[in-house]
């Protein structure tokens, strides 16, 4: 059947709901509107609302009430509108979910889901095109994964939902719509923590996630057809914890790595990847780990200024030209 | 009973004010009004793109609120600033060039239609997180106070806001310290899609007044003398140094929460209720009716908004964008 990545959401919701009556979804217009964006549209008519819960505006209260649900059994798939507020949540997730298992010597738990739309390219400016990815994936005890496919979105829902521990599940905004595939009927799941290559190509690899994947197929395919160049990609899925033995497969295998993410520069996944690279596959290195992301800089409005400071299919070529060429 | 209080307010206010007064509330009114048209015309050309919030129907509350204070007070808004940014006097084209993105806007093109910023007019922000400028206001009112300034902050924010904590952590402490911010809460009924009695646990919004020690009134925001007149007395307090106040202003936002929503929740009934209470045809209406004003006169003025309009669109499509070079300039001060 085939489904956009929306719907791949919506229906991993639908199923799950179905599955265990613990499930609920909570967040802003979530309910009767079927969510900003319409991703939880349905919801609420077949799971009537003590499932499928409005609440008001206040992010910090939407987490920390469901960490208290959470430890009492229950499995509150929350949703910031915009993956930009979550920051107005950020105490609830860091020190109040993220610690709560360490704190509780194993003996309680936290499985919630905070479902974030994040991303840039839709002129939404500084406070509605963040990628606030990495402001996570330094925090023990939290997972994060950023589906790029309508397959990932509704398999890492799927065990994001049924998995112990709080996950942050970043959903791009610009794939709701304009990215879809055939999804196989019934129940499937996409394991968190395993990354999936997404194309062969033995002259060098990108790393990759979320917002910039198609872009990277692209530049890969670009790259072969205008260069003859064979490019490998692989789509990390999962930012926390890291699939380490594909980034270091990968690294061994061609020797030439380039890291490509549509967050920005300083202190995003890509400095992690390549140090991971450094420590542990340098020998096999025939040249520097490159990176291609955002400017360190905000999303400005501007249209042109929004697409310079994006990373974009046509860096991408660029940078896999120059990193072949050493 | 608060309603009658302010009623009486609003016909004060009205003996008071000359006609020069109330036909330039028209004209702000006016100009509001016909600027937010243009923008949701050229939101639909392509033109202005990205998430967009109208203030059509509101501008009795900006307009009554913002000709209350003096030139140096400050104002502090949300997302659906463009009325109160132009009620504090920034022009019209740099408002509708940044809307567009261009260099020549209030933020260069880097803030859009939800950031708009004018310091030196005291036009202190459109912030686009709900809630977001409420602390900022009793920074405001906290740097007043230490520099012994006579300055007033008049903050907005929507009923969304309420729940949220900066809300309550705002208003607590600058009752606390007694600072010199009006907080002007504009109740649409709506926050997005849902109506205010399911997020907020009392309809009466100015009530929440009295938990924080504050005058606390509800006024008809469709009158903008009502407003003006509430505003004048919560200004008055602010700067005699006797504290904040809390006006709950109750409008109707005339369009969906952006561009992109068709208000499907909304009964289109309740709409043409609240269309019958315009707040720019009823000032109009009274202008005339009470010999308060010169229908050639109004005319007059109508057609100078217009051109205003129309000057602002043609400044905005003729600047250019904003240049390359500068993508991460402004991030640190030079
Ligand atoms: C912290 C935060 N949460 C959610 C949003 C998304 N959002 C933008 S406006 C809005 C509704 C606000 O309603 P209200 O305060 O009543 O203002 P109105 O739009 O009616 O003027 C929501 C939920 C946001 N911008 N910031
Ligand atoms: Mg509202």
């Amino acid at each position: 059947m085939k489904a956009t990545y929306l719907q791949a959401i919506n229906l991993a919701l639908h199923e799950e709901m179905r599955r265990d009556p613990n499930v609920f979804v909570m967040g802003e217009d979530v309910a009767v509107l079927g969510g900003a964006f319409k991703v939880t549209e349905g919801l609420l008519e077949a799971f009537g609302e003590d499932r499928v819960i409005d609440t008001p505006i206040a992010e910090s209260l939407i987490v920390g009430a469901a960490v208290g649900a959470a430890v009492l059994g229950m499995r509150p798939v929350v949703e910031m509108q915009f993956g930009d507020f979550i920051s107005c949540a950020f105490d609830q997730i860091v020190n109040m979910a993220a610690t709560l298992c360490y704190r509780h010597g194993g003996h309680a738990s936290c499985p919630l889901v905070i479902r974030a739309p994040s991303g840039a390219g839709v002129h939404g400016a500084l406070f509605h095109s963040q990628n606030p990815e990495a402001w996570f994936t330094r925090v023990p005890g939290l997972k994060v994964v950023a589906p790029a496919t309508a397959y990932d979105a509704k398999g890492l829902l799927k065990s994001a939902i049924r998995d112990g521990n709080p996950v942050v599940y970043f959903e791009h905004k610009r794939f709701y719509r304009s990215v879809s595939e055939d999804l196989p009927e019934g129940d499937f799941t996409v394991p968190i923590g395993v990354a999936r290559r997404r194309r062969e190509g033995g002259d060098l690899s990108i790393i990759t996630y979320g917002g910039t994947l198609h872009q990277a197929l692209d530049a890969a395919l670009i790259a072969e057809q205008q260069d003859g160049l064979s490019v490998e990609v692989i789509d990390l899925r999962t930012l926390l914890p890291l699939d380490r033995e594909a980034i270091l497969a990968a690294a061994r295998a061609t020797g030439k790595v380039l890291v490509v993410h549509e967050d920005r520069l300083t202190g995003g996944i890509g400095g992690e990847v390549a140090a991971l690279i450094a420590e542990h596959a340098f020998d096999y290195l025939d040249a520097p780990v490159r990176r291609v992301a955002a400017l360190d800089t905000h999303n400005a409005f501007s249209p042109p200024l929004e697409e310079h400071i994006l990373p974009g299919t046509d860096k991408i070529v660029q940078a896999i030209r120059s990193l072949a060429a050493c | 009973m608060a309603l009658e209080r302010t009623r009486h307010v609003a016909e004060r206010t009205l003996l008071t004010m000359d006609e020069a007064g109330l036909s330039d509330f028209y004209r702000l009114m006016l100009l509001i009004r016909q600027f937010e048209e243009r923008v949701a015309e050229m939101y639909s050309r392509g033109k202005i793109t990205g998430f967009c919030h109208l203030y059509a129907g509101e501008e009795a509350v900006a307009v009554g609120a913002i000709r209350a204070l003096y030139d140096k007070d400050y104002v502090i808004s949300t997302y659906r600033e463009h009325g109160h940014c132009l009620a504090k006097g920034v022009s019209p084209r740099t408002v509708m060039a940044e809307l567009f993105g261009k260099a020549t806007g209030v933020s260069g093109g880097r803030g859009g239609s939800m950031h708009l910023f004018d310091a030196g007019l005291r036009f202190m922000g459109g912030y686009a997180i709900v809630g977001g400028g409420l602390p900022l206001a009793v920074g405001l009112g906290l740097s007043i106070v230490y520099k012994e300034e006579p300055e007033v902050v008049c903050c907005f924010f929507g009923d969304g806001a309420l729940p949220q904590g900066a809300f309550h952590e705002s208003l607590n402490l600058a009752s606390l310290w007694k600072l010199p911010v009006v907080f002007i809460c504009e109740n649409n009924f709506y926050g997005m899609g849902t109506m205010v009695q399911h997020a907020i646990c009392r309809e009466e919004l100015y009530k929440f007044a009295e938990s924080y020690k504050m005058p606390g009134v509800r006024v008809d925001g469709m009158d903008v003398l009502e407003v003006h007149g509430a505003a004048l007395e919560a200004v008055a307090r602010a700067r005699e140094g006797d504290g904040p106040s809390l006006i709950e202003a109750v409008t109707y936002r005339y369009r969906g929460h952006s561009m992109s929503d068709p208000a499907e929740y909304r009964p289109r009934r309740e709409e043409r209720i609240w269309l019958e209470r315009d707040p720019i045809k009823s000032l109009r209406r009274r202008m005339l009716n009470e010999k308060r004003g010169d229908e050639n006169r109004l005319l007059e003025l109508e057609k100078e908004v217009a051109a205003v309009i129309d000057d602002a669109v043609a400044f905005a499509e003729q600047s250019p964008e904003p240049p390359l070079s500068e993508l991460t300039k402004h991030v640190y001060v030079d």
